[in-house]
């Protein structure tokens, strides 16, 4: 009997587990939403992530949308040139890189950047006690810690997406005129007509929702950190995992939203 | 005055407190010593709402602080603590002064940043720091210096309660002596109520008005430093002398 019923057990516990863990981040996510509202702002860390968030994530962004957009310029064409459409290169690259691997790309590079270093950042002060030092010295962690950096993420995220999407494309046109024998002018030409707001305007949704996913994982996962290094590991690891996972199944809700008709 | 009443605390199965009942009159130092383990720190944090007691009650001046409080009420609460951490707990990504300086930059305590910063470097030099360390990071201090530092921070918004969390934990004795005494002569010259954990005796006898022992979850004897050695407390003569024989056990 118990063979039948262990299985069952393991699976009950899991998904209880599952459940609980999603109320929690859910009432994190809103606790930390509401300090955007409740003065006092802390603007100086706000700036500050705004910076380590945006600017300094800049070159990592640039160079993965780089040799991304090029990449899929080459196997569009080598895959449409089996039936006679290399053609196409220009619009594929452009709504590839626009509507999924643009913002998909930015969301996970920002996982692995700023969410890890959010979580350890934000583990170590819990560990040594710096979190607890805060609230006697009258400030409170939420509003400190996650509301600058969750609000920083919404509203850079999405510019990172953009410079993502126009360097993926970028690459794609190197790759298209410098290798493929692509006219420059009419390759630039195909792009920009066969883009819609629709593709654009969805790229920086995702990039938003990307954004909030990776800072709030790494601010929920730090505060919850267990003891010694091996906590802070912990946390950086689990809130890496979690972003990234959520990060690839919001991507697929959203698009079903934008595109399935 | 702070008053414990019947105050418990578990986590999971350990039960850490079990009914502590304690009286720290205002200007008053006192002293918990104990065992590692023996919920010293719980208890303080208690007090401060870091930590949410399962049962009893502890007030600060009659007001009730294990019930929930409005923000503004807890910051005007926590307004009148200071606390010195066991590690310091200094902020890293900060300079010394600003770390001072916390309360006064921010919150309902800011002041103009040359009025935050003098009286920054007017505390370092309180605790036997130069100016020049101002402009340091707390990762470029000695643990000394950090806690001197942490020192400074607690006292910077002139709090009428100080806390102290293991002040001498892992200073020399020659350091330790001098924490010791920056202790003592900054809650007299203050009039603040101290409240301080340890287990190191020479802290004891250098930083104490009264001493409590905490054993097995509950407040073991509490008395004047000056009775400590006659108590006849079993519990509290192996502790302050140090043995390895008696009601303690020595494996934990």
């Amino acid at each position: 009997m118990k063979v039948i019923t262990a299985p069952l057990a393991h699976l009950g516990r899991a998904v209880l587990a599952l459940l609980a863990i999603t109320g929690r981040v859910t009432i994190f996510a809103s606790d930390g939403i509401s300090h955007f509202f409740r003065p006092p702002f802390y603007w100086r860390e706000f700036l500050v992530a705004l910076g380590q968030i945006g600017w300094l994530s800049l070159p990592v962004v640039g160079l993965t949308a780089f040799f991304t957009g090029g990449a899929l310029a080459l196997q569009i064409y080598a895959g449409g040139a089996r039936f006679s459409a290399e053609a196409v290169v220009p619009q594929i690259v452009a709504i590839g890189m626009v509507r999924e691997l643009g913002p998909v790309l930015v969301g996970l590079m920002i996982a692995a950047r700023v969410t890890s270093s959010i979580a350890a950042e934000i583990a170590t002060m819990k560990v040594t006690e710096q979190i607890d030092a805060l609230v006697t010295l009258s400030t409170h962690p939420m509003k400190y810690l996650t509301a600058p950096r969750v609000l920083a993420a919404l509203l850079v995220v999405p510019l990172l997406v953009g410079v993502g999407d126009i360097i993926g494309i970028f690459g794609g046109y190197v790759v298209g005129t410098q290798q493929l024998g692509f006219n420059p002018a009419s390759y630039i030409k195909n792009t920009v007509d066969f883009l819609e707001f629709t593709d654009v305007f969805s790229s920086m949704v995702k990039g938003c929702v990307f954004g909030g996913i990776a800072a709030t994982m790494g601010c929920y996962f730090g505060m919850q950190s267990g003891r010694g290094a091996q906590g802070v590991g912990q946390a950086t690891k689990a809130s890496v995992q979690a972003a990234a996972v959520l990060i690839l199944a919001a991507n697929f809700l959203l698009t079903s939203v934008f595109f399935s008709s | 005055m702070i008053t414990l009443e019947n105050v418990h605390k578990s986590f999971g199965p350990k039960k850490v407190l079990q009914g502590v009942n304690l009286e720290i009159p205002k200007g008053e130092s006192m002293v918990i010593i104990g065992g590692s383990g023996t919920g010293k720190s719980v208890m303080l944090k208690s007090v401060l709402g870091l930590v949410t007691p399962d049962k009893g009650t502890i007030t600060v001046d009659g007001q009730d602080v294990t019930n929930a409080q409005s923000s503004k009420e807890r910051d005007a609460f926590l307004a009148r603590f200071g606390m010195l951490f066991q590690g310091g707990a200094l902020f890293d990504s900060m300079k010394v002064w600003e770390n001072v300086a916390f309360r006064l930059l921010r919150g309902s305590l800011k002041k103009p940043l040359a009025e935050a910063r003098s009286i920054s470097i007017e505390k370092l030099r309180r605790v036997g720091l130069s100016p020049d360390v101002a402009d340091l990071y707390p990762s470029e201090l000695s643990g000394g210096m950090q806690k001197r530092v942490g020192l400074a921070r607690a006292i910077a918004a002139e709090p009428e309660i100080i806390f102290f969390d293991e002040p001498t934990t892992g200073l020399d004795p020659i350091m330790s002596g001098v924490i010791n005494d920056l202790i003592r002569e900054i809650v007299v010259e203050m009039g603040a109520t101290a409240m301080t954990i340890t287990h190191d005796m020479t802290s004891v006898r250098a930083i104490a008005d009264k001493v409590a022992m905490l054993h097995n979850g509950v407040i073991q004897w509490t008395g004047p430093i000056v009775q400590m050695d006659e108590s006849g407390d079993p519990h509290l003569d192996q502790f302050t002398h140090g043995r390895a024989d008696g009601p303690i056990e020595s494996i934990r």
